[in-house]
């Protein structure tokens, strides 16, 4: 494997500089953790305040697109880690096969994402455009609903940009896998897989409240 | 002069906009500060005229709440919360810890352009009318009621946002990864300390900031949202999510100040900092303890009353820290050889500034005093103290302090001595009377006051005066210095830190060799002779 040409000044090696860059990732991360922490707690605050409307508001999302998302991107997770695992000059071509399936079902989980807010259009559900729903709870469904359109919109976004990596990071790897390309892979799917986990938590509190009995 | 330094490696727009230099990135900070400063400044500068008199006769009351606002907004984020790190951090830490840059440059320089246009928004909602909901934009006004330019102002804010979580990210992993050999966690200058503090917050406490400034766009454009009360909705969430993150903030702007005074008082006492490790560990406890103290700006929003006591309890536990830095100082102090140069004048002042606003911090963390203050100008009093007293006056501090190592020049010693008395009796002449006011009652963000109040209120203003010359001063001998001042040696103030142990102005990459580190930081003695560190 061919060592990438040089490294910038500040680091005294390039496996300094991938440990540095890894490290980074990290840090990022843990920002991510607060910028939907945030918006978790008023979740949790207005669920508290408003159990039977979450319960109901919840019962009108769709349990089976949202399923098939989780396993696409529990799949999609684990194919990146293979890629992971793959990245080498003589399976470079299984490291971008890899990768390339990721992205189609990082792309399949973003349609499945439009139909479903395609149909809440049609029932009705998205707040401030002609919200209709079981009058006694209508106020407690608007504000699941907020919730629910602010999170997974901004959920959605980060797939896109995983997508946009991976694809960069495909390209890199089938032209020329070097160490530097490894770390950036490593980075690449971290970041893949914590948008996975904040949707395991979202599919969780948004398709599973008022579906237990 | 070294001739071969990072201010002459290139003279093209080119090399300044597209440069991942941090030494050239702090510059472009610096300029991008000064230019802010004046924006906030004058609009303080229109309150104080306002305020001198009992009626209105200068603004109306929407323009006055729109000028406080604008003083607010920009002060905070486009001045306070970027200025300690991203100027004099973002040119010394790497200097400090023997490193040749950051280590992601290129994020540092986004960071620039992202904070830029942040604040070209922001100042484009102030131009096409202003924002009138308070700096803290407090729900239901800023999403039902207000028409002023709130999405706007909030789009600037929450882009800048991102500009201090790169800073932070940056610091943090340069920190970590980049230390020069040697160069132990406790052989760090308390300045990097207290920065690696700073950076912690600012990555775990804006993104917070940035989810409720989401929340409050999504609710102005559809018409409906979380913090509406007509659907249910609870306006005091709004409130524990601004202050969760705007009370770490607060530790954002005087926990980088706080680092600059180690280094002055050390360096101009010729001693040690006493209890290195008690000051070190202090700026984590400040930070760690600061993210549970944000109930304090609630005591009277409606919060329970076991909620409001554990947050009244906290706030008293966050001052342990602080004291312990203010303590320590103190005792450096002690039996040192000390200089009056003019960053310890800074210093000193921060010292005394800063035990008043913390002490007045305490009066307001009592809940009992505090239903009487809330909403005065006790208040107002109180955190100009922390944030004017403490943290501008660090920040001159150390400009001063550093000025010979960024420009390669020496200042007039004279003015500038001079400018630090003018700012501490300036500011002093302001704010104080404000406790005053406060106490008897005057409410914050009025512009008509009864009558009674005048005396105190003329003195503020006659100390604004002051403190906008004494402000201004250094526009003037630190510039003349840029052209005419004496050229400055590797290491004006015989200090022993790395970023001494490099010319004035730095090389490109900061040193020519590696520094190794074999010693603790502040080895100030008598007879020290500060020699090379990297033998």
């Amino acid at each position: 494997m061919p060592e990438a040409k040089a490294f910038a000044s500040q680091f005294v090696s390039s496996q300094h500089r991938d440990e540095t860059a890894e490290l980074g990732m990290w840090v990022f991360i843990a920002t991510e953790v607060l910028l939907f922490g945030g918006l978790i707690l008023g979740y949790f605050v207005y669920r508290h305040a408003y159990p039977a409307a979450f319960a109901a508001a919840s019962r009108h999302t769709d349990i089976v697109i949202g399923a098939a998302n989780t396993a696409i991107l529990l799949t999609s997770s684990f194919l990146v880690a293979c890629a992971v695992d793959a990245f080498s000059a003589e399976t470079r071509k299984i490291c971008v096969a890899l990768l390339s399936g990721a992205i189609v079902l990082g792309l399949t989980f973003v349609v499945l994402k439009s139909i479903e807010y395609s149909d809440e259009y049609r029932e009705h559900l998205i707040p401030g455009i002609d919200f209709n729903f079981d009058a006694a709870l209508t106020n407690g469904a608007q504000l699941f609903f907020v919730f629910y359109f602010v999170a997974t919109a901004l959920h959605a976004l980060h797939m896109l940009v995983g997508v946009a990596l991976l694809a960069v990071l495909a390209t890199l790897t089938y032209r020329l896998p070097s160490s530097r390309h490894r770390a950036a892979l490593h980075s690449g799917a971290l970041y893949w897989h914590f948008v996975d986990v904040v949707w395991i938590f979202l599919f969780a509190l948004i398709y599973l409240p008022g579906r237990s009995s | 002069m070294n001739e071969d330094n990072y201010l002459n490696a290139g003279f093209s727009l080119r090399s300044w906009f597209f440069t991942t230099d941090h030494k050239r990135i702090a510059i472009l900070y610096f300029a991008s500060l000064i230019f802010f400063f004046f924006v906030g400044g004058a609009a303080a500068t229109a309150i104080r005229i306002e305020l001198a008199t009992p009626q209105a006769d200068l603004v109306s009351s929407d323009m006055y709440n729109r000028l406080f606002t604008m003083h607010g907004i920009i002060m905070v984020w486009f001045f306070l919360i970027p200025s300690i790190p991203n100027t004099l951090g973002n040119f010394m830490v790497p200097l400090m810890i023997g490193a040749r840059d950051l280590a992601f440059p290129r994020l540092n320089l986004l960071s620039w352009y992202l904070f830029m246009l942040g604040g070209g928004v922001t100042l484009f909602a102030i131009l096409a009318g202003g924002v009138d909901t308070g700096w803290t934009f407090y729900t239901p006004f800023s999403t039902l009621y207000s028409n002023s330019y709130v999405t706007v102002a909030v789009t600037g804010v929450f882009v800048s946002g991102f500009s201090s979580i790169l800073t932070g990210l940056n610091f943090i992993v340069t920190i970590h990864r980049l230390r020069a050999p040697g160069l132990t966690w406790y052989r760090l200058p308390l300045f990097i300390w207290s920065l690696y503090a700073t950076s912690v917050i600012l990555v775990l406490a804006t993104p917070v900031l940035a989810m409720t400034l989401v929340l409050i766009a999504v609710e102005r454009l559809l018409g409906v949202g979380i913090f509406d009360p007509r659907i249910g909705g609870d306006p005091l969430l709004f409130q524990h999510l601004f202050w969760f993150y705007s009370h770490p903030a607060v530790y954002i702007m005087i926990l980088p100040g706080m680092g600059v005074i180690n280094e002055l008082v050390s360096c101009f006492s010729r001693k040690a900092v006493f209890g290195y490790k008690f000051v070190a560990w202090a700026s984590l406890a400040i930070a760690a303890i600061g993210f549970l103290v944000w109930g304090h700006h609630m005591f009277v929003a409606g919060q329970s009353l076991l909620a409001s006591l554990v947050f009244s309890f906290m706030s008293f536990i966050v001052a342990v820290p602080s004291a312990i830095k203010v303590f320590n100082w103190t005792a450096t102090l002690h039996k040192g050889s000390i200089h009056f140069d003019a960053p310890m004048l800074y210093a000193l002042a921060f010292i005394g500034l800063f035990t008043i606003g913390g002490l007045t911090g305490l009066f307001l963390a009592c809940l009992a005093f505090d239903v009487h203050a809330t909403d005065t100008y006790f208040v107002v009093a109180h955190f100009h103290y922390i944030m004017v007293g403490g943290m501008v006056t660090a920040y001159f501090g150390g400009l001063h302090y550093w000025w010979p190592k960024i420009t390669g020049r020496l200042y007039s010693e004279y003015w500038a001595r001079t400018a630090a008395v003018l700012i501490f009796f300036g500011f002093n002449l302001t704010f104080f009377p404000q406790f005053v006011l406060g106490a008897e009652g005057m409410p914050r963000r009025y512009h008509v006051y009864p009558p009674e109040f005048q005396v105190w209120n003329v003195l503020s203003s006659g100390g604004a005066v002051i403190l906008a010359v004494a402000y201004l001063m250094p526009m003037f001998y630190l510039g003349y210095s840029l052209f005419f001042g004496r050229r400055a040696p590797a290491n004006p103030w015989n200090a022993p830190g790395l970023e001494w142990q490099t010319p004035s102005p730095p090389p490109e990459y900061n040193f020519d060799t590696q520094p190794v580190v074999t010693r603790p930081p502040y080895q100030y003695s008598p007879d020290f002779e500060a020699e090379p560190q990297n033998a």
